[in-house]
């Protein structure tokens, strides 16, 4: 394709296109699945390859929450409000058993699932989850975020 | 010098206020028959008997007998390398024992661990308030009559707490010849095979 030339695509296909290979993590880390997390960011798994190597320690230059780890009823508030302080469009990812269910921490002291403060998205299993797990559910989230239609986008924004 | 002359020394000082040493598995434990006056032996056996270093102090909670708290001191000296136990109990109704925060520094955050967890307070503490738990948390969680699932509680933009499902649980094992013999199953079960 020379200089000059044009592409005609729908406009929310190109912003998705846009977005779905600059998905910038928030990384949630709570116990040992944050070292997975630490994992996936390094070279051997490499979360670069599919855009989500900045990691950004401010919600409000994260697009997708990786809550990795055990959500302490002492924590949930403060990942509740994380979640808020990020900008729309947002995603979250529950990583492992944790963080999905409330894993083998069935007691007082543990939220039985973030999913009771936060929409999630994608869950994924395991105790911890491995980096593969955690990619699987990014190509995913990905695939989610690529058939979101634009209206909905600005229904969230309104 | 042994734990067992050292424990002779408090018991030689303090006569009937503390037990004999009793030895299990060498280890010496001595039992502190009054828990008003713990932080007097604590501090002698600091200052005299060289035991400069405070482990532990943990609480056990007897429910159903008669006083309902102990508390544990595990003690240890650098200079003669002997460990020392003190244990000394608690009724309900007190639920408060002198703090030796002043004594050994390191007290000060096991004494409000055991505040925050068992519901025992210390007198003279310098800052006693939930270590792990938030203030405002209604319930002392380790306590024997405080259910594994929780309770409900809420304190408005701080936390908040809901029972968790435990589907039969809590799960226990059994000593068994085979590994399935073995394996953790829930309470009930193990009851009606």
């Amino acid at each position: 394709m020379a200089e000059g030339d044009v592409i005609v695509t729908r406009l929310d296909a190109a912003i998705n296109w846009f977005r779905k290979y600059s998905l910038w993590p928030m990384p949630m880390g709570l116990a040992c699945c944050a070292i997975e997390l630490m994992a996936s960011g390094a070279s051997r798994f490499d979360i670069a390859r599919f855009g989500s190597e900045v990691m950004r320690f401010s919600p409000r230059q994260s697009d997708v929450m990786i809550v990795s780890g055990t959500v302490t009823y002492k924590m949930a508030l403060v990942v509740k409000r994380l979640y808020d302080q990020m900008a729309e469009p947002k995603w979250v990812i529950a990583m492992g058993a944790c963080a999905s269910t409330g894993g083998m921490y069935r007691s007082y002291a543990v939220l039985q699932g973030v999913d009771k403060i936060l929409p999630v998205d994608i869950y994924i299993s395991g105790c911890p989850t491995r980096p593969e797990a955690l990619l699987d559910a990014l190509i995913k989230l990905q695939q989610k975020v690529s058939r979101e239609p634009i209206t909905s986008m600005l229904k969230k924004i309104t | 010098m042994t734990a067992k002359d050292l424990a002779l020394k408090l018991k030689e000082k303090f006569g009937e206020l503390v037990s004999e040493p009793q030895e299990f598995r060498s280890e010496i434990t001595v039992s502190v028959n009054d828990p008003a006056r713990i932080a007097e032996v604590c501090a002698y056996a600091k200052q005299t008997l060289g035991f400069d270093y405070l482990v532990d102090i943990t609480s056990i909670d007897n429910l159903g007998e008669q006083p309902r708290w102990a508390v544990v001191y595990e003690l240890y000296g650098y200079s003669h390398h002997c460990h020392l136990r003190l244990k000394t109990n608690i009724t309900e109704e007190s639920s408060c024992l002198p703090t030796v925060s002043n004594i050994w520094k390191t007290a000060n955050w096991h004494e409000r661990e055991i505040y925050d967890m068992m519901g025992i307070r210390f007198e003279g503490h310098p800052d006693l308030r939930r270590i792990l738990l938030w203030e405002g948390y209604p319930y002392h969680p380790l306590r024997k009559d405080f259910p594994l699932q929780g309770k409900p509680s809420e304190v408005p933009e701080v936390a908040f707490t809901q029972t968790a499902p435990l589907e039969g649980g809590p799960f226990v094992t059994k000593p068994g010849e085979t590994a399935s013999e073995r394996e953790p199953r829930s309470r009930d079960s193990l009851e009606s095979p």
